[in-house]
């Protein structure tokens, strides 16, 4: 057998390199945890000894609490927003035709490029025009304008692929528009539903610079872990803050695809990932 | 609605003028027709001639511009799909892929508030009417194409609907499943006693299973027949030429006569027809072209084969399908051939072309047009 791209006796510079920018992607990541287990307050090599002290110290850290459950509350309320919204926008697209249609999706896809710190002073200079105070829901403001381009394009290749006669069969025999949206629509899109949820939710949880301009009082996680970085000595525990949410991260997206290929699979579906984002 | 039309239980569809623009483009220009109770009903036309649009006012999916339809005698305009007592199946089937077969088939029946057991044999039975009993668990998506069609009648007609509309449903099917399933629905339209409405391009499968045919052409009706009448006394040369093969010869009315009328013919030459063969709303001074239906052409093998008339002919080409063979023959004074339909019977070989024939023909298979 001969594979392509594997030639034998001459050194591979594509794996090579491919190894490389591995390395360089993900060994930040893998000194995360291993710096939260160590036993020192400078974090450094070489390492000092086995500890969980900074897990405990974080279990009783009250701000941090706080800003966990704002961060909760703001990711969650933005993942449910901007879904909403981008299953409409998505069907719209999908389904209807209208004057201006490209311009109105262009202008829902720009705030993917357009420069966060821009958009988050432009919005905190309008909030404070209109009175309006500074609280976690100015956030929210703030996460969904930058989310809704993620949803409506993992909403959009869902809504895509459901034929527009599944949806009228079931009215044909007797469902009303609901109840085809319920039994038919929801089913069938359900997998880039969830995706759109887990994707918004993400992005908004570790969105640091709209947080940072839009909150009042109450801050997210990303804040809260900024402000901890003035002091040395909270270094590690911000390490074993980072080694939870990462651990928490994966297992999320685990379960989306898992979720995602059983979905795929009861409609005999192409089994491949490009289906959906994660 | 008047009380009167009630009393007449054979007419289950009526279209009443009914007109469909989409912007400026007239998709149907005013169909009036009358379906009746328990009849195969086919619109049969090429693509874009509003059978489909037709077909999708009559289910509710659309709204005529202009006209009414009335479906049992209830005037239909302002009820939706779901509130009519008709149900469809689609061209690609439509089978709701997360759910089984018997999920499929169940569907429609939630609304009706049955008990599990009734909803069990209600659905039993659907599927046995269509061949498929024991189908039920199966995931729909492990189902090949003529049992998904199998699947989308039963899950129509499981809701026992006045009117089945059927939208091109065997045009994904190979062509023996095809013809074996235009045998089968028509057994079962028999059997079942429903209305189907048929919409198809396909002339033979109108032919086929139809009791009477609309045939359409831009947006018009332009003849409603049943299938012989429709085969052999088109109205018009598009109608003659879309419903299989005809030969139109050029013609001029020569004689008229108290009871006939003499025609004389491009190289058939002079041909009497009694005036009761002529169709009405045909002035015989209009006619200007006569039909001939490849298979009213015979070939003459033998010298001593005759026929009513004779004429001689050359063969230009042949085209060879197993049970016929098409002759293209030149007959003097045309300047394109006529096609002649032959069985392949035993004994007979085929002419090569270039050979000289005699060509039998009569004068009750020339169709007159304008």
């Amino acid at each position: 057998m001969n594979t392509p791209g594997v030639r034998s006796g001459r050194f591979n510079w594509l794996a090579a390199y491919a190894i490389g920018y591995m390395v360089f992607l993900y060994a930040p990541v893998v000194l995360l945890p291993l710096f939260a287990f160590n036993n020192s307050t400078i974090v450094a090599f070489p390492l000092q000894g086995f500890t969980t002290k900074w897990f405990q110290t974080l279990w009783t850290t009250e701000a941090l609490h706080s800003s966990v459950a704002n961060s909760m509350i703001v990711a969650v309320s933005t993942a449910v927003i901007s879904t909403i919204l981008g299953a409409c926008a998505a069907r719209a697209g999908a389904r209807y035709r209208f004057p201006f249609k490209k311009g109105i999706v262009g202008f829902i896809m720009l705030p993917l490029v357009l420069p966060e710190i821009i958009v988050a002073v432009a919005l905190l200079v309008l909030l404070v025009q209109l009175g309006m105070g500074l609280s976690l829901w100015t956030v929210v403001i703030g996460h969904v304008l930058i989310c809704m381009p993620f949803s409506v394009a993992v909403l959009n290749s869902a809504f895509q692929g459901l034929d527009v006669s599944l949806e009228e069969a079931s009215f044909d025999l007797g469902e009303s528009r609901w109840g085809t949206f319920r039994r038919i629509t929801l089913p069938l899109v359900l997998p880039g539903v969830i995706s759109s949820l887990l994707i918004t939710f993400t992005i908004s949880l570790d969105e640091f610079l709209i947080a940072f301009f839009l909150t009042g009082t109450d801050v997210t996680l990303p804040v809260y872990i900024w402000s901890q970085l003035r002091f040395p000595t909270k270094l590690p525990g911000v390490m074993a803050l980072g080694t939870i949410l990462l651990s928490a991260t994966v297992l999320l997206l685990i379960l989306a695809e898992m979720f995602r290929r059983r979905a795929a699979a009861r409609q005999g579906k192409d089994n491949t990932p490009a289906g959906g984002l994660v | 609605m008047t009380p009167e039309n009630n009393n007449d239980r054979r007419q289950i569809v009526a279209l009443n003028d009914v007109t469909k623009h989409f912007g400026s483009v007239v998709a149907l220009g005013g169909v009036s027709a009358h379906i009746n109770e328990g009849e195969f009903f086919s619109l049969l036309g090429p693509s874009g001639c509003g059978k489909t649009t037709l077909l999708r006012m009559i289910a509710g999916f659309e709204d005529p511009t202009s006209g009414s339809i009335e479906i049992d005698g209830k005037p239909m305009t302002g009820i939706p799909a779901n509130r009519r007592p008709t149900n469809m199946v689609f061209q690609n089937y439509a089978i709701f892929p997360h759910l089984s077969v018997a999920e499929n088939i169940a569907y429609g029946l939630r609304q009706k508030k049955l008990t599990k057991a009734e909803l069990a044999r209600e659905v039993d039975g659907a599927l046995e009417m269509v061949d498929l009993a024991g189908y039920g668990g199966r995931a729909s998506h492990a189902l090949s194409g003529g049992q998904r069609q199998r699947v989308a009648l039963a899950r129509a007609l499981v809701m026992k609907p006045k009117v089945v509309l059927l939208d091109e449903p065997l045009s994904a099917l190979d062509k023996k499943l095809r013809d074996q399933m235009q045998l089968e629905l028509r057994n079962l339209q028999r059997s079942i006693g429903i209305t189907f409405v048929l919409v198809t391009h396909d002339q033979e499968e109108a032919l086929i299973m139809s009791d009477r045919i609309a045939v359409m052409f831009d947006g018009q009706v332009a003849q409603l027949a049943t299938p012989e009448e429709l085969y052999r006394r088109p109205v018009n040369r598009q109608v003659a030429s879309f419903i299989g093969v005809m030969n139109f010869l050029g013609a001029q009315m020569s004689e008229e006569s108290e009871t006939s009328i003499t025609l004389d013919v491009a190289a058939l030459g002079s041909v009497e027809i009694p005036k009761t063969s002529v169709p009405a709303g045909l002035t015989p001074s209009q006619i200007s072209d006569v039909g001939v239906r490849p298979e009213m052409l015979t070939v003459l093998f033998d010298e001593a084969e005759t026929a009513e008339r004779v004429i001689e002919g050359q063969v230009e080409d042949t085209s060879y399908y197993g049970d016929m063979t098409y002759y293209n023959v030149v007959l003097p004074g045309l300047s394109t051939p006529v096609s002649i339909s032959m069985r392949n019977t035993a004994g007979r070989s085929i002419l090569q072309p270039g050979s000289k024939v005699r060509v039998g023909w009569a004068t009750d298979a020339i169709v007159l047009f304008k």
